[in-house]
């Protein structure tokens, strides 16, 4: 009777809930540092229950390619796709190799920035909600991720690990409205901060007379010490020159995050690789 | 048992909006398939559950997102409220009653949502009129088939048992 008499009261009910989730933001935008333990308890609880839904739908996608379609030709596919794949990694390597021949950079660090240590995970799930852009990956803290790892595929920069669980970790993708990374035009050598926009990134803080081109790419240049110098953000797409002392550049980026399906996450920080090679080479 | 019902279309809806929804709409998502159950929930159930449906799914999804654990329940709840208190003063049984509120509940979430972030300077979103658009639609779309399907199953089982009689 009691319990009817409160579920009449639908307005101070309301009332009581909105003040609740008042101050329960309240706390976290006052007192947050790190992740909070409810966020990480969650995801670590629900990232199990995205693995057994992505293992089903795994299952399912795989029984049908494998009964259905072309066995043979699948396995040539995988092939050459993991070929692929791979070549392109080393591109991207090579890329990075001759950018810093050009600028002159030491033979320690080249060394220690091209041979990246690397974990190769698997995506398990997207997003909770579209407001915000992540992605849960398989690999954890048991694997060697921590938070603030970079997360690359073999077409470029994808994001970093944000909330690292022991068997799997939430990644913050580069188009995220939160993420940002230093970022340089690879042509002109002008910097900038690529920031994510929800859908696309903007090249911030580029001087109005920079020497910038649409179909420029736009690499990463690893000033912010979480993302590896030389790798491939994307290419411009749009250039405006206003009255500001900056200029406004859209930045198409280079992965294709709809279709992302395995990624490699970088397990040494730049700053520790540059450390492991100035102590000498590696065997 | 309408509280398990609930709790089980919360948590479908989660798994298939963080494993489906990313191969279906080029990655960016353009439904938010937690948000289409609060509505169906309050449009059925009323404001109370509709307002716990919207709180409790909307805590989860920001405890599962990047964000700032409360605002997307907050938004949820009020929505979740809204809508229930809207459904049980008017008939919205029909399909352009309910159309336009699948699309108010998206574009009053993302008003609460962005708005709650703006003002406690914590994310821009400049220009977010086309991603919000497109969101109402793909809500109400899917919120519209799912109503179909629901209403209509129980009338498709009883023909079938009707055939089997004669």
């Amino acid at each position: 009777m009691a319990l009817l008499d409160i579920r009449q009261r639908t307005g101070y009910l309301f009332v009581g809930l909105t003040v609740g989730h008042i101050v329960l933001i309240s706390a976290q935008v006052n007192t947050a540092r790190g992740v909070p333990v409810l966020e990480a308890v969650t995801f670590g609880v629900f990232a199990e229950v995205q693995r057994a839904a992505s293992t089903a739908i795994g299952s399912l996608r795989s029984s049908w390619t494998d009964y259905v379609a072309l066995q043979e030709v699948r396995r040539e596919n995988e092939r050459l796709r993991t070929e692929v794949a791979q070549l392109q990694v080393r591109l991207q390597q090579e890329r990075a190799l001759a950018e810093r021949a050009r600028t002159l950079e030491s033979l320690l660090d080249l060394r220690s920035e091209a041979e990246l240590p690397t974990v190769a995970a698997t995506v398990i799930a997207g997003g909770a909600s579209p407001d915000f852009r992540t992605m849960t990956v398989d690999k954890g803290t048991a694997d060697g991720v921590r938070a603030d790892m970079a997360v690359i595929a073999p077409a470029g920069v994808v994001g970093r690990v944000i909330t690292p669980t022991p068997r799997a970790a939430k990644v913050q993708l580069l188009i995220d409205r939160n993420a940002a990374a230093g970022a340089l035009v690879e042509r002109s050598r002008a910097q900038g901060v690529a920031v994510g926009t929800g859908g696309e990134l903007r090249l911030d803080y580029v001087s109005g007379t920079a020497d910038v081109e649409v179909g420029d790419t736009v690499v990463t240049s690893g000033i912010d010490g979480i993302y590896p110098k030389g790798f491939v953000i994307g290419q411009i797409e749009s250039v405006e020159r206003g009255q500001g002392a900056f200029s406004a550049i859209v930045v198409r980026p280079a992965v294709d995050f709809s279709s992302l399906e395995a990624v490699l996450i970088v397990v040494a920080p730049p700053a520790a690789s540059a450390k492991d090679a100035a102590q000498g080479p590696r065997e | 048992m309408k509280a398990v019902a609930v709790l089980i279309a919360i948590a479908l809806a989660l798994a298939l909006q963080t494993t489906l929804a990313r191969f279906l709409v080029g990655g960016t998502a353009a439904v938010d398939l937690v948000l289409v159950v609060v509505v169906y929930v309050a449009l059925t159930s009323g404001p109370v559950t509709g307002m716990f449906a919207g709180s409790l799914a909307g805590l989860v999804q920001d405890a599962l997102s990047s964000g700032i654990i409360g605002v997307g329940g907050l938004a949820k709840s009020v929505v979740g409220f809204v809508t229930g208190a809207i459904g049980q003063q008017f008939i919205v049984t029909a399909a352009l009653p309910r159309l336009l509120i699948f699309l108010a509940a998206t574009a009053a979430h993302a008003a609460v949502f962005m708005g709650l972030y703006v003002l406690l300077g914590l994310r821009s979103f400049p220009s977010p009129w086309a991603a919000i658009a497109s969101q109402a639609v793909g809500n109400a779309a899917i919120g519209m088939i799912a109503f179909t399907l629901i209403e209509s199953l129980p009338g498709v089982v009883e023909r079938r048992r009707m055939r089997r009689r004669l």
